[in-house]
């Protein structure tokens, strides 16, 4: 089933055209890999799928509902959980404190004046560190957590809504090689026991290679190539652009 | 008709060189040392001064003198600036924001007196500049000849300074510095010498602006904190850190007062606020200004907030207890001192509400304070209203000032949200000073009597004890519940709260509408306890005493401006019958700032940490 | 020639705020060589360089370059002393244009470092030449990275600390930094450089430091590191 279906989207800054007409779609289970250098129109693009940045043109349309140009809050609701490639967490909350403050956000309950938020879907939320593996850590304050396990409770938190699209910018960057490899393992064990279609970027190619099911390849705006990791490291354009020929020569 | 046109529109770019040259200064300090210079208002009036005793002495009757003692006036300004940065600013440049902030306030205090010692406390008419003291005509209509040197100025002096930004390596070094002026320094260049030549540059302009201004305006002790809010919203207006934009907001400003007083003079700051309004919802950045880049990684490690444990809880019930028992063994002046004290930090903790938890800083709170006051001494004095009435009509009437003001404020954030928020604050203010018919000016209004049940002084005590009791208690659970949740999730990572589906934006204006409503209940026991009204209750310096309370007891703790709002008040009770009080209450608060650059609640944190590193220091050293 | 390595750090300790970041961390890199400092984020590797610079504060500790104790200088006259420093994430300055950069980082040339001049940068760094009018803000992530480290060599450094020089930019373009830093060496500029990437450390350093929690857990010849399957299975894992 595709979850994520993007049409001719464009988007330029002051004449330069950081995204000029990209297709593609992510389906359900699916780990695509979005890669490209720097200045590719990765950020851009992350920022349209959500709802940072309005398209100029073209339709992003979510299980078929077209949801370019809304704002993040309302996209978030629709079910696109997005983590951030420097880890965004609240730092004066505790860990379970943030997956409930995602939680209470998802259920629509933030106005609530005078009940105290501690108790408030405290269950679902270790639950959901349970499944990352935090819920050891849940009563610390974010802040002084290590650099890891900050991802693992942002992958918690983007969990918490339940959504249908993970978006992951960068998500393994500053990370140790074995961690990225755990990180990116329990990222997929958990997209496909959920049917969760995801879409992330990736310095880092024996992340992408290792565990993206399908890749895309943007420069200057422009998708010059997708496929499985084997077709596109093969691809000759890709090699030139961005791969260089030392990713090749250790294969 | 269209003479008369033509000559208030040369009469508007006239009014708009000073105040160019005023905002071009804070918008270059600001933006190389990430100081907003409360003082700058000081160093204008320091030129205003200056100015006029030089031409006392140089100008008599010569072009020559005249000019030359205004650029005098500027280098001795500037030269003042230097010795302010070199003396106190370059001390803190780690400490935080709004210690910085305050220290630049204790200036303008320190300032203020100094002025008001060496000039007296008269209002000084300006000379008229030789050489262009009579006027031209232009189409049947007459412009003074100082105005028409004073619109050459202005362009005049952007051009010198695109010159010196765009075609000097100290201008380079400016710019990069305004970027990232810690790689300046890891680039070879010294910061220090650097941060005090911008100081010199934007003190000359301030200097330069109050010299100019001399022949039209005069000199007088008031200037200082005006000057300073018009020059927040040219430069809020005219977008951060542009120069050209700062030219071009300060020639709208100009045009539209000039115009205003043609055809309605009491509506020039209202128009002044609408214009603001306008460009803000259309361009929220300033007509040349540029979004900022909101960190993903959120501010710098904010420490857990947890509800209150035992021992604080403990520690409460016994505050309390005190203050129950109080009326039973105090006398008078206490009491008295003590319904001022429990006020006030109901005032500082609703500042607070906004600060900490919201993380929006707010310049200009003393509005809501003001508007409960005056919505409740209106209502009692102009309709008769019950005591009871008032007092609630107060927090709605300060919680709609809120909501309007906030809905602006919230669509900014950090310095420019602050700004705003002053600028907002001098508004409601002079509309207050203004509006004598209504408000009663200066003279404020009397005889605003308490409901006979409450008349006692110990009765009222309680009731202030039990409606700031009531507010700050309400405050505390609402920061624990899923709204206090989100409002601290759009603080600590917008980008994050706003993937989650947090409004962070309406949620922020929710925050200013509480805040809002709270200080305005604070204002309007202020007038049953006083029994009168004054403009000061609106004006910067009340605005900025909350900034003092919430900042000295530390805006990271809860109960912290409680405790400073006592404090302070105590202070300024003390000594606010000697003469120079101001300068005292300056120096103190330069004086704290400069020994505890962390403010009085970081005292404990500083020495842990100072413990810490001798205590790892030592470990190493043995072998 | 000094017997003594160029840059000595001895027993560095670092604090931040609360945290303590170095724990008595001990390094040295010698006249032409090129030192790496291996870990993960967070390992203290940035805090290290920071405080050789003088941005942060040791706690305790000496630094010692050519002979002279610097420690608690301010990084101006560190870096005036021959002492390069580049960032992690670039850190250009957006709104000034490429030469502008470059002229932020100009010192006096010095007896015992490489003299740089614009048009020799440009030999260096052929891509920047086509570009000085150009604001840094609108150039790509590698050609900012390459400004970044031209602008330093403007100070005629004898020694440059470059902080994470390979993250986040594209294989390519890895490759290409790989090469500026094999040039920069041969011409006896000293180079002590923080990395992640162990793959891209062995293509350009002579020896390594492993710096794990603020320690120093692992020194030697990048060669010894390449045969050490140990240290890398417990310290890097690849």
């Amino acid at each position: 089933m595709t979850v994520l279906e993007v049409r001719a989207l464009y988007k330029g800054f002051g004449g330069v055209q950081a995204v000029a007409g990209i297709d593609f779609d992510v389906a359900a289970g699916e780990l695509l890999a979005m890669i490209g250098p720097n200045g590719a129109g990765k950020s851009t693009c992350f920022n349209i799928l959500n709802g940072q940045l309005r398209p100029d043109g073209g339709s992003v349309r979510l299980a078929g509902r077209e949801i370019a140009g809304l704002p993040p809050g309302h996209i978030s609701r629709l079910g696109v959980g997005r983590t951030f490639q420097i880890t965004a967490t609240f730092g004066s909350m505790t860990v379970a404190e943030n997956v409930q403050t995602a939680l209470i956000a998802h259920h629509r309950d933030l106005a609530g004046l005078w009940r105290p938020a501690a108790s408030l879907h405290r269950a679902a939320a270790m639950a959901l560190l349970e499944r990352v593996g935090m819920a050891a850590q849940a009563d610390r304050a974010c802040g002084v957590l290590a650099y890891g396990d900050l991802k693992r409770v942002e992958l918690a938190v983007a969990l918490a809504n339940d959504p249908m699209l993970l978006l992951m910018d960068e998500p393994t960057a500053g990370m140790a090689p074995a961690e990225r490899v755990e990180l990116m393992a329990l990222t997929a064990e958990i997209t496909r026991e959920r049917n969760i279609a995801v879409l992330f970027t990736e310095h880092d190619m024996d992340v992408v290679f290792g565990h993206a099911d399908r890749i895309i390849v943007l420069n200057r705006g422009a998708l010059i190539a997708s496929g499985t990791p084997q077709e596109v490291r093969a691809n000759r354009r890709v090699r030139e652009l961005y791969l260089g020929e030392s990713v090749e020569a250790e294969r | 008709m269209t003479g008369q046109i033509v000559v208030q529109f040369l009469t508007g770019l006239a009014g708009a060189a000073s105040l160019f040259l005023v905002a071009a200064g804070l918008s270059i300090i600001f933006g190389v040392t990430r100081i907003v210079n409360f003082a700058h208002g000081s160093l204008y009036m320091l030129g205003a001064y200056i100015a006029y005793s030089l031409t006392e002495r140089l100008a008599v009757g010569t072009i020559y003198g005249f000019w030359v003692s205004v650029v005098l006036a500027a280098l001795a300004v500037a030269l003042i600036g230097a010795a302010i940065e070199i003396a106190i600013l370059r001390r803190i440049y780690r400490a935080p924001e709004l210690f910085q902030l305050l220290a630049t306030f204790g200036v303008v205090l320190v300032v203020q007196d100094a002025a008001l010692w060496i000039w007296g406390p008269v209002d000084l008419m300006g000379p008229r500049a030789p050489g262009l003291d009579s006027s031209v005509e232009i189409m049947g209509q007459r412009l003074p000849e100082y105005d028409l040197a004073l619109i050459v100025i202005s362009p005049l002096v952007l051009g010198l300074l695109w010159l010196l930004f765009y075609r000097t390596r100290w201008g380079i070094l400016v710019r990069a510095a305004t970027q990232d002026r810690e790689m300046v320094g890891a680039l070879g260049r010294n910061q220090a010498w650097l941060f005090t030549s911008v100081f010199f540059v934007g003190a000359f302009l301030a200097g330069l602006g109050g010299a100019i201004q001399l022949p039209k305006g005069g000199a007088d002790l008031l200037i200082d904190l005006n000057i300073i809010a018009a020059a927040f919203v040219i430069v809020v207006v005219g977008g951060m850190g542009s120069i050209t934009g700062a030219f071009l907001a300060a020639i709208l400003i100009g045009e539209l007062q000039a115009f205003a007083v043609l055809l309605l003079p009491e509506s020039t700051l209202v128009i002044m606020f609408l214009a603001m309004a306008v460009v803000l919802v259309v361009r929220p950045w300033g007509l040349l200004g540029r979004p900022v880049a909101e960190h993903a990684a959120g501010r710098a490690a904010e420490p857990l907030l947890r509800p209150p444990g035992r021992t604080q809880r403990m520690i409460w019930g016994a505050v309390i207890a005190c203050l129950l028992t109080l009326p039973l063994i105090a006398e008078d002046f206490t009491l008295t001192l003590s319904i001022e004290i429990m006020i006030l930090a109901l005032f500082a903790a609703s500042l607070h509400f906004i600060m900490g938890p919201g993380g929006m800083v707010s310049f200009g709170h003393a509005a809501y304070f003001g508007l409960g006051a005056y919505g409740a001494a209106l209502l009692a004095t102009k309709l008769d209203t019950p005591m009871e009435l008032a007092l609630l009509a107060a927090p709605a009437i300060a919680g709609a000032g809120a909501l309007v003001f906030g809905w602006f404020c919230v669509r900014l954030s950090g310095v420019y949200l602050a700004m705003l928020t002053l600028a907002f604050a001098q508004i409601a203010w002079s509309v207050v000073f203004q509006w004598y018919e209504l408000t009663g000016g200066e003279d404020g209004l009397l005889g605003i009597r308490r409901t006979p049940w409450a008349d006692s002084r110990i009765v009222f005590y309680y009731l202030v004890l039990a409606a700031c009791g009531v507010a700050i208690y309400a405050m505390r659970r609402m920061i624990f519940a899923p709204f206090g949740y989100a409002v601290r999730a759009g603080r600590d990572s917008r980008l994050r709260a706003e993937a989650i589906g947090i409004d962070t934006r309406r949620f922020e204006w929710m925050a200013f509408l509480i805040a809002g409503a709270m200080a305005g209940i604070a204002g309007g026991l202020y007038v049953y306890s006083k029994g009168s009204v004054f403009p000061d209750e609106m004006s910067i310096p009340r605005s900025v005493d909350g900034l003092v309370m919430v900042l000295l007891g530390g805006v990271q703790t809860l109960s912290g401006p409680l405790f400073g709002a006592a404090g302070f008040t105590w202070l300024h009770d003390a000594i606010s019958r000697l003469e120079y009080w101001r300068f005292i209450l300056g120096g103190t608060i330069i004086g704290l700032v400069l020994a505890f650059p962390e403010g009085l609640g970081g005292i404990w944190r500083q020495l842990e940490d100072w413990v810490r590193r001798r205590r790892a220091v030592a470990r190493q050293a043995k072998p | 020639m000094s017997a003594r390595a160029m840059l000595e750090v001895t027993g560095l300790t670092a604090f931040y705020g609360w945290a303590q970041i170095l724990f008595d961390l001990s390094l040295s890199v010698g006249r032409g060589e090129v030192a790496v400092l291996l870990g993960r984020n967070g390992a203290g590797k940035s805090t290290t360089l920071k405080s050789i610079v003088g941005l942060v504060r040791p706690a305790a500790g000496s630094v010692v370059f050519n002979d002279v104790e610097i420690t608690g200088f301010p990084p101006h006259r560190i870096v005036r002393m021959g002492l390069g420093y580049v960032p992690e994430e670039r850190r250009i300055f957006s709104d000034l244009t490429v030469a502008e950069n470059l002229a932020v980082g100009q010192q006096r040339p010095r007896d015992d470092a490489p003299q740089w001049t614009v048009e020799k940068l440009f030999q260096l760094f052929p891509n920047l030449a086509e570009m000085q009018g150009r604001r840094a803000g609108q150039m790509s992530g590698g050609e900012q990275q390459m400004l970044t480290v031209a602008r330093t060599l403007m100070g005629n450094p004898s020694l440059i600390l470059l902080d994470e020089p390979s993250e986040g930019l594209a294989p390519v373009v890895v490759d290409q930094m790989a090469a500026t830093i094999g040039a920069l060496k041969s011409r006896g500029l000293s180079i002590l450089l923080s990395e992640q990437n162990l793959r891209f450390a062995q293509m350009v350093s002579d020896r390594a430091y492993i710096i794990e929690k603020g320690r120093i857990r692992w020194q030697g010849r990048m060669a010894d590191l390449a045969r050490d399957d140990a240290a890398k299975q417990q310290y890097l894992v690849v």
